[in-house]
C-alpha cells in the first residue's frame, strides 16, 4: 500500500514509539494515583511528555500542557471553557467541525459568532479579523493549517491582532504540530490544541492543549484527579484542572517517543522532505487535463496536502479506484470542513485528499501521478 | 513493624510539581523519594517529596531556583 492519508493519521511511526507503547502496556500503573514503582513509572513518563511538548511549543513549562484524547476534545475544552453568553467570537470558514460544532452549540446558548469567509482558493483576509472585532469580542479561534487545502494561517499576524485588542487566540494545530515550528509565546497564542496521532507521530487517543499562564479555562469535566480528594470541586491547578480521570499513559508513552524523535531529528529536516514530495506531486497532477487542484500554492510553506478532483467524478469513486486498482490510500469526501467546501465549490463532489509524510518516496509520488493520469483519461 | 525515622517532607498542589522535583533531584544525585502524603499532614496533592532532614536547605534552594511551587515543609517521624 502507498499511504497518502497522513493528514488523517500518520501510519508509519518511529520504532521508538511502538517500543514505548509496548513497554508501557506491560509496566505502567496509574500515573499520579500512588507511589509504587508501576504508578511512578507512568507518572514519570507523563511528566516527561509534558516537558517534551512544552519544549516543542516553547510553552512556559510542563504544567501548562494538559492532555486530552485528541484535538477535538482540546478544542471543546478551550472553546467552551473561555466563552460565556453575551461574548462574541470570531472564526473562519477554514475550520474543521471540531471548531465549528462547539461554536454552533455556544451560539445557541447566546454567544455571538462571526465566521470570516474564504475565497475560492481557501484563503482568509487578515483585515477581516480586525474589521470583525466588537466591544464584546472575547476570542479568535482559528486553524493554523487547513486539513482540506493545506493552506497556512499566519499565527504571528493573528497574535498581533489579538494582543492589540486584548483578545484570546485559540489555535487548532491539528495539521501543523510536528510539521512547523510553533512558538506559542512569540506568536501570542493563548491556547494551542493539538492531536498526538498525526505529525507528532504518537498513537490515536492522545492529544492536548497548551494554556498560557494567566489564562483560566473552565473545565469541561470534573472527577478523579489524584489530588484534593476531599474537595467538592475539581482542582483549579493546571494541568489537573483540565484532566479529570485517568490519563492515557500508555498512549502518552508513545506520544513522548514521537515528540522526542521530532526534537532530536528536527522538524525542518522532516518537513522539507514532505514538502518536496508534495510539490513534486502538485507539479505532476496540475498538468493533467480534467484535474482540479484546490488551495493556495503561491508559497512553498504549506501543509503537505494536495486535494483534487478528477473531472466530475465523485471523490469517493476516485479514492476507491485509487485504492482498489493501484493500492493508493487517500481520503475522499467532505473532510469535516463544510464551509471550506462551499467556498471551493466542492460541497457535493467533495475532494480527494493526498497528504504526505517524510516516510513517502518519490517513486510513490510518480506512481500516484500516473494513476491520476489514467483515471483522468477520457473514455 | 514499621521503623520511623525523622524526615523532611515537602507537599505540593499538583503531581506535576512533585514530578518536576523528582526529576531534578535524580539529575543532581540528591537523595529522596516520592511518598504518599502522610496522614499527619494535609496537602492538595496526594504525593509528597521525602528526604533526610539535612537535605532541607538544598531542596529549598532547588525549588526556589527552579521556580517550582510547593505547599508546605514538614518535619515528621515517618
Amino acid at each position: 500500500m502507498i499511504y497518502f492519508d497522513n493528514a488523517a493519521t500518520t501510519l508509519q511511526k518511529p520504532e521508538a514509539v511502538v517500543r514505548a507503547v509496548q513497554h508501557a502496556l506491560g509496566s505502567f500503573g496509574n500515573p499520579g494515583r500512588g507511589v509504587h514503582g508501576a504508578a511512578m513509572e507512568a507518572a514519570r513518563t507523563v511528566y516527561d511528555t509534558r516537558c517534551a511538548l512544552a519544549e516543542l511549543f516553547h510553552g512556559e513549562g510542563p504544567s501548562r500542557i494538559a492532555f486530552t484524547a485528541n484535538a477535538t476534545e482540546g478544542l471543546n475544552i478551550a472553546i467552551k471553557g473561555i466563552l460565556n453568553p453575551g461574548d462574541h467570537v470570531i472564526t473562519t470558514a477554514l475550520e474543521h467541525n471540531s471548531v465549528l460544532r462547539p461554536l454552533y452549540e455556544l451560539e445557541r446558548l447566546g454567544v455571538a459568532l462571526t465566521i470570516l469567509p474564504a475565497d475560492d482558493r481557501g484563503r482568509v483576509r487578515y483585515a477581516d479579523f480586525e474589521a470583525a472585532i466588537r466591544g464584546n469580542t472575547r476570542a479568535i479561534v482559528c486553524t493554523h493549517g487547513s486539513n482540506l487545502t493545506g493552506n497556512l494561517v499566519d499565527m504571528e499576524r493573528l497574535g498581533a491582532i489579538t494582543k492589540a485588542h486584548g483578545l484570546l487566540l485559540v489555535v487548532d494545530a491539528s495539521q501543523t504540530a510536528g510539521v512547523f515550528p510553533i512558538d506559542v509565546q512569540e506568536s501570542g497564542i493563548d491556547i494551542l490544541c493539538f492531536t498526538g496521532h498525526k505529525s507528532l507521530l504518537g498513537p490515536q487517543g492522545t492529544g492536548g492543549l497548551y494554556v498560557r499562564e494567566g489564562v483560566t479555562v473552565r473545565p469541561l469535566l470534573s472527577g478523579g484527579s489524584g489530588i484534593l480528594s476531599h474537595s467538592k470541586t475539581h482542582p483549579a491547578q493546571m494541568p489537573t484542572a483540565l484532566e479529570a480521570g485517568t490519563l492515557n499513559a500508555h498512549g502518552l508513552a508513545g506520544l513522548n517517543a514521537g515528540v522526542r524523535f521530532l526534537l532530536e531529528t528536527g522538524l525542518d529536516t522532516l518537513r522539507e522532505k514532505s514538502l518536496d514530495l508534495m510539490w513534486a506531486f502538485y507539479a505532476g497532477v496540475r498538468q493533467i487535463p480534467g484535474v482540479t487542484v484546490y488551495g493556495d500554492f503561491s508559497r512553498r510553506n504549506r501543509c503537505p496536502i494536495v486535494s483534487l478532483n478528477v473531472r466530475d467524478y465523485d471523490s469517493s469513486q476516485v479514492s476507491d479506484a485509487l485504492f482498489s486498482q493501484y493500492g493508493i490510500a487517500t481520503r475522499p469526501g467532505a473532510h469535516c470542513a463544510p464551509l471550506l467546501h462551499d467556498a471551493l465549490g466542492t460541497g457535493n463532489q467533495g475532494a480527494v485528499r493526498f497528504s504526505f509524510s517524510h516516510h513517502n518516496t518519490i517513486e510513490e509520488i510518480n506512481m500516484a501521478i500516473s494513476a491520476i493520469g489514467e483515471i483522468a483519461e477520457e473514455e | 513493624m514499621i521503623k520511623r525515622l525523622p524526615r523532611v517532607v515537602f507537599t505540593f498542589s499538583t503531581t506535576t510539581d512533585v514530578m518536576a522535583l523528582e526529576g531534578l533531584c535524580r539529575e543532581r544525585g540528591m537523595p529522596g523519594r516520592v511518598i504518599p502524603v502522610p496522614g499527619a499532614i494535609t496537602a492538595d496533592c496526594g504525593l509528597a517529596w521525602c528526604a533526610e532532614p539535612e537535605q532541607e536547605a538544598a531542596l529549598l534552594a532547588l525549588l526556589e531556583g527552579e521556580e517550582i511551587s510547593f505547599q508546605g515543609v514538614y518535619h515528621l517521624l515517618i
